[in-house]
């Protein structure tokens, strides 16, 4: 492996940044590797720069972000085309990430309220970006198609290996980079410790000898633990036991609950379902769900903040208010 | 091939108890909607949240899942754990614009036979009334 290229799609640069914040390690790292191709981030490289390219002239390619328009989804194609090897680089290019959750609104919606109901905007003439347009009469100009979803990229091309976080912890890029040289996984695999969060949490009471205890009350996210036993015991809504660790349970190192940024275990399939799963067996009072509800009122948007385009039901599937018939 | 509306349900019944009792319902005669497709599990607590959601993807109209009475399951306290599941899919559901009467969780004791077959026929006047799922492909089957 000696020539990369990085592509940013739907995400926010946040996973390049990532490779940056590896600092002077950067140098012993990308040693003897060659940036060919990266935009719109790291490099001034042109789309068809990329077209030029010989076919699989690319070894790596680290895509970023999921898909939401088609220029995004052109350019994922010939990536794909021009690579040997192409990597799924941080959550929302595995699973569609913070993005993904415009999946719980109409594209309609997401238009108003970009465009016109944000207070920032002053739109009187409700004008809306449209795909083409004609000017002074002459000038055809186009912008990319917005799609309806955001879908990650392993439903639009063939993706070797998968890496989560929100950004990847610069360690863990690192070790991609070298797993990536030396000797790579079987082919469709995430590139992980295949630990869990509780694996490397400093709160988790198993290794300590003790069991895990039920949970009583719940506690929102503003709320201060009171001591170091573990945060599903006293109520915060943690969703470690099904997220990978591979960020060394930073956030909960800060007393900050697991929001799953990791990605799924490579084994858990639907994220929400296995978060689900778990907390249903800590509890063991029906009243328990009725408060998680109160203190969460949209608890789908929270379990799936990472992995909602990737969930066995990736989004809305009615446009308007939902009838109750109970 | 009639315009009518014909759900499509999916239950998941426990093989101690709800599945017997269906079982029983058989032997007795009673009649339940045909709607109803069981599919016996070990334990109401071995339904993952995955299979509720992924048969709601599919495009089935209600889903339920039987498990045993209160405090007698059979491994302790699997129908505890598949009645909270259900109720927190229940809390989730509206927000993927699907409403959460089509999914329910319901005590059944093997020998009630009578029970299961007023369930079963309430839970498909329901499904009926909330007409078909927005996730299903063909309206009509």
């Amino acid at each position: 492996m000696n020539r990369i290229a990085f592509y940013l799609a739907s995400g926010c640069s946040g996973c390049e940044m990532s490779f940056l914040d590896l600092s002077e390690r950067l140098l012993d790292v990308m040693d003897g590797l060659e940036v060919v191709w990266a935009a719109p981030l790291l490099m001034d490289s042109k789309y068809h720069d990329l077209a030029e390219l010989e076919d699989r002239y690319i070894d790596v390619a680290f895509i970023e972000g999921g898909i939401k328009l088609d220029e995004q989804e052109e350019i994922v194609r010939l990536l794909r085309k021009k690579s040997k090897v192409l990597v799924a680089f941080g959550v929302c290019a595995t699973s569609g990430g913070i993005p993904g959750l415009s999946n719980f609104h109409s594209r309609e919606e997401v238009f108003e309220t970009v465009y016109r109901k944000s207070v920032t905007v002053d739109n009187p003439d409700g004008v809306y970006p449209q795909t083409t347009t004609l000017l002074n009469g002459k000038y055809e100009l186009t912008l990319p198609t917005f799609y309806e979803r955001v879908v990650p990229i392993d439903r639009i091309v063939e993706v070797d290996y998968y890496v989560g976080g929100c950004p990847p912890h610069y360690d863990h890029v690192a070790k991609v980079l070298e797993v990536l040289k030396k000797e790579p996984p079987e082919k469709g695999s995430w590139i992980t410790s295949g630990r869990a969060v509780c694996d490397v949490c400093p709160r988790n009471p198993v290794p300590k000898g003790e069991k895990i205890k039920m949970m009583d009350s719940v506690k929102r996210v503003l709320e201060i633990p009171s001591d170091d036993s573990c945060l599903l015991e006293q109520g915060f809504l943690c969703f470690g036991p099904a997220s990978q660790g591979d960020c060394r349970a930073a956030c909960i190192n800060v007393n900050m609950s697991c929001r799953g940024c990791g990605g799924p275990m490579p084994s858990a399939g639907d994220y929400g379902a296995k978060v689900i799963d778990f907390i249903s067996s800590l509890i063991e009072k029906d009243g328990v769900v009725d408060e998680i509800s109160r203190a969460y009122p949209s608890l789908a948007r929270l379990i799936y903040a990472y992995t909602l385009p990737s969930a066995l039901i990736p989004g809305r599937v009615r446009k308007y208010h939902v009838r109750e018939v109970d | 091939m009639s315009d009518e509306f014909r759900p499509n349900i999916i239950g998941f019944a426990c093989q101690w108890c709800a599945y017997q009792s269906a079982d029983l319902a058989g032997t007795l005669k009673y009649e339940y909607p045909s709607t109803i497709k069981l599919i016996r599990v070990p334990c109401s607590g071995r339904v993952d949240s995955a299979f509720v959601l992924e048969a709601l993807a599919l495009g089935v109209d209600g889903v339920f899942v039987a498990g045993c009475p209160e405090a007698e399951c059979h491994y302790r306290f699997g129908n505890r754990i598949a009645k909270i599941r259900t109720a927190m899919l229940r809390n989730i559901l509206p927000e993927f614009g699907i409403e959460s009467a089509r999914l329910r969780f319901e005590h059944v004791s093997s020998s009630d036979a009578v029970k299961f077959v007023e369930f079963a026929k309430e839970f498909d006047k329901q499904i009926r009334k909330l007409g078909p799922t927005p996730l299903r492909g063909d309206k009509h089957e």
